[in-house]
């Protein structure tokens, strides 16, 4: 077996639901950490006080202006990773945090968060809030065939990692209105329901076949924008469905 | 990539249960599946297109009983979302092993959340059975109420089926009378989310069905993946269906890969023309997305 990776998680200003999000992969991570990953930094699991080089950084949280050693560590973590990832909806597109506008206990001076991709450059999104584990463990195993594994392992990971990584060329803005600006109105919407399936906070409902979001309740999250099939869609991936899922488990066994 | 999707083997067949055929649309493929399904524990519930207060306007449903999967049997041309009720089925109705049917683009929502599990926690490894439905187009409520009504002059309420075929849009009204419209009338009500749509036979379903190719009654039936495979040989063994072999029936498989060839060419022109929909200031060409370039 081939070198592990390794991963750190930095703790911006997010609720630690992404962190617990990895845990929740269960023996899954034990499994990550034994084969493929080292866990070279992250609040309360790891003791390494400051920001180490990293394979892959996943940075929770959305980053506060006003907190120096927030816009510090996370311009640390940048230099010192080769991949950086956006981990959750607060990190990529300021998801509840955007809502902040100070005067909150016991910081009321803080009131400026912006998705990390306002300071720093971004390489991939992993959106939603919070994300799904499986998804994480995906990219964990994908991240680990890119820097580890054979050509054929490479390209099926590069096949797997773009779309995640065009999000991040994207923008930092998604909600429920992307859908109405980027599928709806641009003619792609075929009704499938999977917007409306995948809302954490049921923001979307389905009327006569089509999305209707109710803005009030919309977090900014991005689940729904970026699982949509009409946001995208490679087909390379997905007709190898079959023979990729099968590998992950593999991979996980 | 095949226009037909990668399949192991295609048959033409009709179920052996005699309350699914009245009820079905085809040769009562997908009901008498998902019906076999429950009674081997492969799938503890399926998300099919359910009954709803508005006439043949489907609301998804999780249907955990033969009566409820034959309530739903049938086509309903308009939009069902039936992604809709993917997580929740694994939540509120605490299903370990989902069945869902779904159009083509019904069934890349599946993979992609199987593939690509977003806002999807602790779904991928639920989706038990993936069964597809032929589609060449989907029409929203408001559009199929207008070809009903305003075309063939029949009441919503009235109309015992519908079906498409041989060129027309017929419906069959509770009182014996039939009414048709040519299909090439449809075209302007169809939803403009199809136009760009890459797959006519459900290449990425675990199983997939539809008329076309086989004789009136029967269905034409793609066994994809390995699961699909175990699950068609157990209903095949357990006696539910009728089967014949794809060459020695007419129309016969040619007709679904000019079909899908037909409608993958079009679509792949308008996703191709969407380039150049409009004109920047300095001329040059100003583009609409394409979801399959990037996000
Ligand atoms: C919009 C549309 C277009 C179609 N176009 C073609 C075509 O061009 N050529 C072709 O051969 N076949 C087409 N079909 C498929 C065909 O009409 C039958 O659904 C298929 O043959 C299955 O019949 P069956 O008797 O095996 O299934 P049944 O036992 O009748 O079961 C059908 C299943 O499909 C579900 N369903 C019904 N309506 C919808 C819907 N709108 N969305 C999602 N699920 C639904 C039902 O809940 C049921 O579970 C189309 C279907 C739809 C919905
Ligand atoms: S509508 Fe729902 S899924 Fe979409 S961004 Fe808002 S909260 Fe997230
Ligand atoms: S997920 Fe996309 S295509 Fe499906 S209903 Fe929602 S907006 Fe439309
Ligand atoms: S034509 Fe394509 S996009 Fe439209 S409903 Fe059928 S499968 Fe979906």
């Amino acid at each position: 077996m081939a070198e592990k990776i390794s991963i750190g998680e930095l703790h911006l200003s997010g609720c630690t639901g992404c962190l617990v999000t990895l845990a929740d992969n269960y023996e899954g991570l034990f499994k990550l950490l034994d084969d493929y990953a080292d866990l070279a930094y992250a609040l309360t699991l790891v003791d390494v006080r400051h920001v180490p080089e990293m394979d892959v950084c996943l940075v929770e949280g959305s980053c506060c202006l006003d907190d120096k050693l927030s816009v510090e560590e996370l311009k640390e973590a940048r230099a010192k990773s080769k991949v950086l990832v956006a981990y959750g909806a607060c990190a990529a597109y300021g998801n509840i945090t955007r809502f902040c506008r100070g005067g909150q206990w016991n910081q009321p001076g803080h009131e400026s968060y912006v998705p990390i991709s306002e300071v720093v450059d971004v390489d991939l999104y992993i959106p939603s809030c919070p994300p799904c584990p499986q998804e994480v463990r995906n990219v964990a195993v994908m991240a680990y065939l890119l820097l580890r594994g054979n050509d054929e392992q490479k390209k099926l990971a590069t096949a797997y990692l773009t779309p995640l990584m065009q999000l991040a060329q994207r923008g930092n803005e998604a909600c429920g209105c992307d859908l109405m600006y980027d599928v709806i109105n641009q003619g792609l919407c075929m009704g499938c329901g999977t917007c409306a399936g995948t809302c954490p906070v049921r923001a979307i409902t389905m009327e006569y076949g089509k999305p209707n979001v109710n803005r009030d309740l919309c977090i900014k999250c991005g689940a729904c924008y970026s699982q949509c099939p009409r946001s995208w869609f490679n087909f390379d991936v997905m007709n190898n469905y079959e023979g990729i899922m099968d590998a992950i488990k593999g991979a996980m066994q | 990539m095949d226009v037909l999707g990668n399949y192991k083997s295609v048959i033409s067949a009709r179920s052996t249960d005699k309350d699914v055929l009245k009820k079905s649309q085809d040769g009562g493929i997908i009901t008498t599946l998902f019906a076999y399904a429950f009674e081997e524990g492969i799938i503890d519930g399926a998300i099919v297109a359910g009954p709803s207060d508005e006439p043949w306007r489907p609301e998804p449903m999780v249907a955990t009983t033969k009566a409820e999967l034959l309530a739903a049997a049938g086509t309903r041309y308009t939009i069902s979302p039936n992604l809709y009720l993917i997580k929740e089925a694994t939540r509120s109705y605490g299903l370990d092993r989902v069945g869902i049917v779904g159009t083509p683009c019904q069934i890349q929502a599946v993979r992609k959340a199987q593939l690509y599990p977003i806002g999807m926690r602790d779904v991928d490894d639920k989706i038990a059975l993936a069964l597809g439905i032929y589609c060449m187009e989907n029409l929203s409520y408001q559009a199929l109420e207008a070809m009903v009504e305003d075309h063939c002059n029949q009441k919503m309420e009235s109309v015992k089926k519908m079906d498409i075929g041989k060129g027309k849009f017929t419906v069959y009204t509770e009182r014996g009378a039939v009414s048709q419209m040519p299909l090439k009338l449809i075209h302007k009500y169809v939803q403009p989310g199809c136009h760009v749509c890459l797959d006519y036979v459900a290449n990425l379903a675990d199983i997939s069905s539809g008329s076309v190719g086989s004789p009136d009654g029967w269905s034409t039936v793609f066994v994809r993946s390995m699961k699909g495979n175990d699950v068609w040989d157990g209903a095949i063994k357990a006696g539910l269906f009728e089967t014949k072999p794809m060459d020695q029936v007419k129309p016969g498989l040619d007709l679904v890969k000019k079909l899908a060839t037909e409608k993958i060419t079009k679509n792949q022109k308008n996703v191709d023309a969407r380039k150049t929909v409009g004109l920047k200031a300095d001329g040059t060409p100003k583009g609409l997305r394409n979801p399959y370039e990037s996000p």
